[in-house]
């Protein structure tokens, strides 16, 4: 592992600062290891190295700890992210009911690797544990906003929804 | 009292017992491999991860790890049905199946607590056949080896890294199949704040944590006609490696480590115990020369290189407490390469000086380039109490049936004050007795200082020493160390000296002694050894050492005087917590 990685003058000072703040209304730091590093990924869109050893350093405990927790939960992620992150649930009920062909069928639609961002730095597709809609099964969700139902035919359609913004910001 | 009944027999046991405790009363033994208990010194790893000491709770019907399970009123154990034995045994298929069948050649082979598993369950054959994970050796540091293909998650090294040391550099990385124990990022294990403590591989059940192997240096310096080789022998290595001799644990053989060392063809055998007694020289006249000047107080010993380093990584802002003294060991390597080195007619680099060492954080000590003169370690290689053991069995020497041989002069005299070096709170009890002496220049009559004895993680203790009441600390553990680093930091720390060292127990429960296996009576057997040194010698305060006193003359001048400062005291360098 190149060291250089671990270099933090490459964070962003606002996010950090935004994070800073966050840490510090907190009563029990130590103790909200997990809710401090969703504050992170909002903020950041990833937890990459640099900032898994600001957030120990801040929270005084080892730097393996906070990697230990944020390569162990599947909804944490180390890589650099699209603008849009679209997650297809691969729970039981979503993955009986074809949710794996689902997301080859969005990785082919842009050629994408699954959990990296896209060339154009639009899309990461990965691939989640349940989201606890098994109702709606199969699931995808962009960003914030929840598909159900899905199938291979709707992957375009869906994705089309995203492209369009591609100029807009 | 809760009533219960384990294999048919009835018993009485305090509630909050756990099946294997009850079960241990009555002599059922029960296997166990990630479980780990040393109570007296804070260390419980109680995971029930590894699922190898299932037994059956009939009332349940379900089977429960007695490590972890409490038992209740009126609970019916059996440990030994056709249902538990066979779990018990599948679980431990499992293990193997993802584990290089490598036994023979393994550094841990016949110390490996997965073989004797294997063995105890009479497994014959791996039912399970399945893709085995693949990592590459971390062979980056000078001291501990991370080999992850031997990893069986039992995280006792984590407990130990974590919680017991809270130095946190190790860590189970990643989710599944794909987890390793590992640092940070991957990391190097050079390029994080290991303190190479070793407890990581004290603890490891496996061959998954090991220490870096210098024998095969050692053996080719001693095979080499043109170096002059010179062992050195701590003091908490002569009660603890007759264990691997089927000598009883705390059985003393520092005369027959002396010959078995002469054997294997060093040419000179000093004791480590003479560089600590010059520390205690040192040490005390630094002390002394803090109180009565106005120097930063309180001051911390610095024997332990974990422990330094530890201080180096975590707290760089309080690096003008510890002693600037170097640890016995390189000041002995210091001396033997100047001093010593004068009375030989050969090239300084043919001198080549090897530790014996309770220790695995001596190695990365050794290879500090600060420790060394024009490009010179002040030693060269360090050993392991388990590594000189293998060597004498590769030698076929049985240490138990040598005559006892003195150690060389003049580095190979020492008094009772530099044995007690090797246990918790002893660096501090040698230092107090000279210093005593040293500030009121009466003789001490009541040697031993009961109030510095003993194994709770923290102690203190004030010595009345004339007009002052010195007050010391004494830690054990790297923990313990952290909170009163701590108190120092926040300003609240009245302390005058404090020891620290970082294992439990202090060196006699070091990283580089026989594996205890969880059965901590061998530490402290090994410490009642270490007294019994002390209490056996003619001298026992440092500076009635002669042959030190006769050092200084010859040699150093003044304790902690500019020539002294050359060899024996050294800087600490501002490191980061990775």
């Amino acid at each position: 592992m190149d060291k250089e990685h671990l270099n933090m003058r490459s964070l962003d000072v606002g996010k950090l600062a935004a994070l800073n703040n966050y840490i510090s209304d907190l009563s029990d730091p130590e103790g909200s290891l997990i809710n401090i590093l969703h504050r992170a990924q909002d903020l950041f869109g990833y937890i990459p190295i640099n900032l898994q050893l600001h957030i120990a350093r801040k929270l005084k405990i080892g730097a393996a700890k906070v990697n230990g927790v944020v390569s162990f939960y599947s909804y944490f992620t180390q890589e650099k992210t699209g603008r849009h992150v679209v997650s297809v649930c691969m729970g039981t009920a979503c993955y009986v009911k074809g949710a794996e062909k689902v997301l080859h069928a969005m990785l082919d639609e842009l050629g994408a690797t699954k959990g990296k961002a896209t060339d154009d730095g639009q899309f990461t597709i990965r691939d989640v544990r349940c989201v606890g809609a098994c109702g709606l099964a199969p699931v995808v969700t962009v960003g914030e906003k929840v598909y159900d139902n899905v199938t291979v035919d709707d992957v375009k359609r869906i994705l089309d929804e995203y492209r369009g913004e591609k100029r807009g910001h | 009292m809760v009533h219960i009944t384990i294999n048919d027999i009835p018993l009485e046991v305090p509630k909050g017992t756990t099946i294997l405790e009850a079960a241990d009363k009555i002599g059922v033994h029960i296997p166990t491999l990630c479980h780990l208990d040393l109570h007296d010194f804070g260390v419980v790893n109680k995971v029930a991860s590894c699922r190898v000491c299932v037994v059956e709770d009939k009332a349940r019907q379900n089977l429960v790890p007695a490590c972890a399970e409490q038992v209740y009123d009126g609970m019916t154990v059996v440990t030994d049905s056709v249902k538990a034995l066979n779990a018990r045994r599948g679980n431990v298929e499992l293990l193997l199946s993802n584990h290089p069948f490598e036994c023979l050649t393994c550094r841990k082979n016949l110390r490996c607590e997965l073989q004797t598993i294997a063995q105890e369950l009479n497994i014959r054959e791996v039912s399970v056949e399945g893709e085995r994970k693949s990592y590459p050796l971390d062979l980056s540091s000078a001291a501990i080896v991370n080999d992850p293909e031997k990893c069986i998650m039992c995280r006792r090294c984590e407990t130990m890294c974590n919680e017991v040391q809270t130095v946190g550099v190790l860590s189970a990385i990643n989710r599944g199949f794909g987890v390793s124990v590992a640092p940070a990022f991957n990391l190097d294990m050079v390029d994080t704040s290991c303190t190479y403590c070793g407890q990581c591989v004290a603890v490891c059940p496996t061959a998954a944590l090991t220490e870096m192997s210098y024998l095969h240096k050692t053996w080719r310096a001693l095979a080499n006609p043109n170096r002059h080789v010179v062992a050195q022998v701590a003091p908490a290595v002569r009660v603890a490696i007759g264990e691997m001799f089927g000598m009883e644990p705390g059985t003393i053989s520092t005369g027959k480590i002396v010959t078995a060392l002469k054997r294997l063809g060093f040419d000179a055998v000093f004791d480590t115990n003479f560089a600590a007694d010059l520390t205690i020289i040192e040490e005390a006249t630094e002390l002394v020369h803090r109180i009565q000047h106005g120097g930063r107080l309180p001051m911390l010993t610095s024997c332990c290189p974990a422990w330094v380093k530890f201080i180096e990584d975590q707290f760089p802002d309080l690096l003008d407490i510890p002693s600037s003294c170097k640890s016995p060991q390189v000041m002995l390597g210091a001396i033997a390469k100047s001093y010593y080195l004068d009375t030989l007619d050969i090239l300084p680099r043919r001198l080549k000086v090897v530790s014996i060492m309770p220790c695995v954080a001596k190695k990365a000590e050794a290879a500090r380039p600060e420790l060394s003169k024009e490009s010179l370690l002040n030693v060269d290689y360090v050993l392991t109490t388990r590594e000189l053991g293998d060597m004498l069995r590769e030698a076929g020497i049985d240490l138990s049936k040598l005559e006892d041989t003195e150690f060389d002069s003049i580095l190979g005299e020492s008094t009772g004050a530099a044995a007690i070096f090797g246990t918790t709170g002893g660096v501090i009890e040698a230092a107090a007795r000279t210093a005593y002496e040293m500030l009121t220049g009466k003789e001490l009559e009541r040697i031993e200082f009961e109030q510095l004895r003993g194994l709770e993680g923290i102690r203190e203790a004030v010595v009345p020493i004339g007009d002052l009441d010195l007050k010391i600390g004494i830690a054990h553990g790297l923990g313990n160390a952290r909170k009163l680093l701590e108190q120092i930091q926040r300003g609240e720390s009245d302390y005058h000296a404090i020891e620290i060292m970082a294992c439990p127990g202090g060196c006699i429960g070091g990283g580089g002694q026989p594996f205890h296996h969880g059965d901590e009576s061998i530490i402290l057997k090994r410490q009642q050894a270490i007294y019994e040194i002390d209490r056996n010698m003619p001298r026992r305060k440092s500076h009635e050492n002669e042959m030190v006193m006769k050092l200084y003359n010859d040699f150093l001048g003044e304790p902690y005087g500019e020539k002294a400062h050359e060899f024996l005291h050294t800087v600490y360098t501002k490191g980061e917590r990775i």
